[in-house]
């Protein structure tokens, strides 16, 4: 997983390292999650993890999800909205990492100065997510609970990358375009070359990773 | 030889017909008993002067009580309770023998007749006490224990009055009786300690003493061990008896109590991984030696002495009664005892005791009491013990229930005997079981027939005996009455089948959890009343073909639903596939059903775990996601208003 630690030691001064926290329950159905986990395993010093696959019985390792997180600049929670929330592993694992004195409270700063942001793919249509709209609210709105807690554990919060109305994605051929704006976005961190001030204010991090970074 | 069997079937007789009829009329086996030895010996006279030689070889029951009683108490627990130990022992016995030598010398005996009586009275009857406790099963009550803190005390502090009584001889009493010639060295049989000068005796004392303990510890695990790799029942049960009565022999010759000697060997033999099969051996020679005992004290009442002397033995009887359950009273409030447990202490101890006989006869032979006041004391103690049984009624019938109302107290009582669990078979199979108890604070007794793998077990730490738990007593000495839970955990099917129907029918409410072989000896398991049943291999091979699935790239999470999935389908077809198998087994159905339905199992299973890898819309339930387009629709669909 941390295979790429030891790579360039010269270059890693300037590359920040990114951590993808995958969940998706069924991936033999999924057709947008699974392309882009994929994606992000392809790229240099960014650690991918599945965690249904790490943990299927949800038997998560606290030591060495702390250590993990602790080995990295950026951290990305990559999932499909369920319930305007998270699928449950996700839910999970931030109660049994993210430990008073490691993430919060007096001496818990082991997450200080890191990005958080989520990127996340909804069935609901991008309409649908607005304060007038079906959904009532927006989708950042909807994900305050992250937000705040990116807040509580000292992370700053990046916008989220979010693809709406995913179930039609493929028959729309929305995929291949998501995919670019996914692997720009992820290089775009590793370089350092994101516009932070923009990256937090924007609405869906997509909509800033329309030119090609590379 | 016939009139022995003769005599023998006559106590036997007595005892089969006296003692269940006690128990059923509430009045407790030790009244039976000493019932029945009423009836045949002063009643009927049926039995006569033997009764005290067989009372002298009955006594030995005595000595394997406390064997047994000390088997149960390490010497860890010992340790914790000298202070009650030397705090309630010391003052019932200080105080009841000081007043009852005043008593004795207002009544213008000599001192040292009064202060042999003092002592002798200050003593009380573990035989019975014990007994008792244990049928009504007040053991673990704070009166219960506190009692047994005196108990104790009282059999230690036989050894020193031993030693003084003989300090307190009437010249006159000896030298009349060694002008008639009768010699009490022809009584004092064999010593070893005889013409010794006191340091030396100290020295045999503290050596044989020395001996029990550091034998006891080091020698008897390889002769058990050696004596258990035999296999043969009979000759555990002789080894059992031989060292008892090896203790016994000891503690005699040097001039200690047998009895405390047999409680100091049970102590060092509790914390060792024979002591559930030595209890289950030596039990019922004690239930039977006891019996005789109680037996003996009932035919040896002499009712020529009791006539001639009636009133002055009930005065008597009734004043040592009261004197002891004042002093147990006063005892009882100054240790805080709460409620009905400051009655049981004070009622249960207020009798005089088998040793009081002993007592009597030693003084006897050292010429310190006069023959007269021997036999109207021995009546004494005789009736004394006689009432004991009567004033446990009391206390069940007049003082346990008003302190029932208060149920509170009555639970905190039993809540430090904590339901425990009885694992049978310590294999592969048991021991993880035991270790995930006992990670868990559970208590677990542990029990195997292989004394190589208790042995194992007993190295890496785990509390394990040896033990055949397929039979009954052991099953009771382990505890099964008490636990909450028996683990079967053996590999031998037939025998795991046994276990079960005899535990679901003697301890209906344990919990039976059991091993089984395969599907059919599970559902024999059940069939017999086990409450789970799980085979050995199904979980085993459910993880490895999990992981082979894994090893072949499957995702794990998915692997781990199938297993779930596999899981349901099983549980859900096995009550029907019990069902079908227990109507095949008793031959009602000829078609056989069952073999029909096991093959449906297969299929069923097929399908259910098919399913998904191969088309997207899966029969398997669990994050499907919404339909294409369904979006669109959601926003436009009415929802129909619900009626
Ligand atoms: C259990 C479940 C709950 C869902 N809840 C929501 C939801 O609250 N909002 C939404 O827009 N889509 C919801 N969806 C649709 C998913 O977001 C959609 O299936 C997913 O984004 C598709 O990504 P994939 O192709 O990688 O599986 C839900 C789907 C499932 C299975």
């Amino acid at each position: 997983m941390n295979s790429d630690n030891k790579s360039d030691i010269d270059e890693s001064k300037h590359n920040r390292k990114v951590l993808v926290l995958f969940a998706h329950p069924a991936q033999t159905r999924s057709e947008v999650n699974v392309p882009l986990f994929a994606d992000a395993q392809a790229i240099e010093h960014v650690t991918a993890v599945d965690l249904y696959a790490e943990y299927p019985d949800f038997n998560i390792d606290i030591e060495r999800e702390q250590q993990q997180l602790v080995d990295h600049d950026i951290i990305i929670f990559l999932y499909p909205l369920y319930w305007y929330s998270t699928p449950s592993i996700l839910k999970e694992w931030q109660d049994l990492v993210l430990e008073y004195g490691f993430a919060y409270g007096h001496e818990g700063t082991a997450l200080k100065g890191k990005q958080f942001l989520c990127a996340i793919s909804a069935g609901g249509k991008e309409e649908a997510y607005q304060t007038d709209g079906f959904n009532h609210f927006t989708i950042r709105q909807l994900l305050q609970p992250l937000e705040q807690m990116a807040s509580i554990t000292h992370m700053t919060y990046l916008a989220p990358f979010a693809l709406f109305g995913s179930r039609t994605a493929q028959e729309e051929h929305r995929i291949s375009d998501h995919r670019r704006k996914w692997t720009t976005l992820l290089n775009k961190l590793v370089k350092g070359e994101l516009n932070m001030e923009k990256a937090m204010n924007i609405e869906n991090l997509a909509d800033l990773c329309t030119q090609s970074g590379e | 030889m016939t009139g022995y069997f003769l005599y023998a079937f006559i106590y036997l007789v007595a005892a089969v017909i006296a003692v269940p009829i006690a128990k059923r009329l509430g009045l407790g086996s030790v009244l039976g008993y000493l019932i029945a030895g009423l009836v045949i010996g002063p009643v009927f006279g049926l039995v006569g002067d033997e009764t005290t030689t067989i009372q002298h070889f009955a006594e030995f029951g005595v000595v394997m009580m406390l064997f047994l009683v000390g088997l149960e108490l390490e010497p860890r627990s010992l340790w914790a309770m000298k202070s009650k130990l030397l705090g309630l022992g010391g003052l019932q016995l200080g105080l009841t023998a000081a007043l009852i030598t005043a008593a004795a010398i207002a009544l213008g005996q000599p001192f040292g007749v009064s202060l042999t009586i003092g002592l002798i009275f200050a003593l009380s009857s573990t035989a019975i006490v014990l007994q008792t406790f244990q049928e009504k099963g007040l053991q673990q009550t704070e009166g219960g224990k506190s009692a047994f803190s005196v108990l104790l005390f009282q059999d230690i502090a036989v050894i020193p009055m031993l030693a003084l009584i003989p300090l307190l001889a009437i010249p006159e009493l000896a030298s009349s009786a060694a002008e008639h010639g009768s010699s009490s060295e022809s009584h004092n049989n064999l010593s070893l300690v005889e013409g010794l000068p006191p340091w030396g005796y100290g020295l045999v004392i503290i050596s044989s003493v020395a001996f029990v303990t550091v034998g006891g510890h080091y020698l008897s695990r390889p002769l058990f061990k050696f004596v258990a790799s035999s296999h043969l029942r009979e000759i555990f049960t002789a080894t059992a008896l031989m060292l008892i009565i090896g203790i016994a022999a000891l503690m005699g010759l040097v001039g200690l109590s047998p009895a405390l000697g047999a409680f100091l060997a049970g102590v060092v033999l509790a914390n060792s991984e024979f002591r559930h099969e030595l209890e289950a051996n030596i039990e019922p020679f004690k239930g039977l030696l006891l019996g005789l005992f109680f037996i003996t004290v009932g035919a040896g009442i002499n009712f020529g002495v009791l006539s001639d002397n009636a009133v002055l033995i009930a005065a008597l009887t009734i004043t040592v009664m009261l004197v002891k359950a004042m002093v147990l009273y006063v005892i009882a409030v100054v240790f805080k005892l709460r409620e009905s447990n400051k009655w049981l202490f004070t009622l249960s101890l207020a009798q005089a005791g088998e040793f009081g006989f002993v007592l009597l006869s030693f003084a006897s032979q050292n010429y310190v009491l006069p023959s007269n006041i021997i036999s109207v004391l021995s009546l004494v103690v005789a009736i004394s013990m006689f009432l004991t049984p009567g004033l446990f009624i009391l206390f069940d019938k007049a003082i346990m229930p008003r302190y029932q109302g208060s149920k509170t107290q009555r639970e905190q009582d039993t809540i430090d005997e904590q339901g425990s669990v009885v694992i049978a078979g310590i294999g592969r199979f048991g021991q993880i079981i035991n270790r995930l108890l006992v990670a868990n604070d559970v208590k677990t007794v542990v029990l195997d027939i292989r004394s190589e793998q208790i042995d194992l077990i007993r190295r890496v730490g785990t509390k394990a005996y040896f033990g055949d738990a397929s039979k009954p007593d052991i099953l009771h000495t382990a505890g099964a009455h008490d636990a909450s839970l028996l683990v079967i955990a053996i590999d031998d099917k037939d025998t795991a089948a046994e276990m079960v129907k005899y535990a679901k029918h003697a301890y209906p409410n344990v919990k039976v959890l059991a091993r089984a072989f395969d599907r059919g000896h599970g559902y024999r398991l059940r069939q017999l009343g086990a409450d789970y049943v799980v085979s050995e291999t199904y979980h085993s091979a459910l993880e490895m073909g999990a992981e082979a699935l894994r090893s072949l790239n499957i995702h794990p999470f998915h692997v781990e639903r199938q297993k779930m999935a596999y899981k349901n389908i099983e549980d859900q077809q096995n009550d029907m596939l019990y069902k079908a198998w227990i109507d095949d087994a008793s031959g009602e159905r000829i078609d056989n059903n069952y073999l029909k339905l096991f093959i449906e199992l297969e299929s069923l299973i097929k399908n259910a775990l098919k399913a998904d890898l191969h088309d997207k819309h899966s029969k398997m339930r669990g994050w499907t996601p919404p339909p294409k387009g369904y979006a669109e629709k959601l926003e436009h669909d009415e929802i129909p208003d619900n009626e």
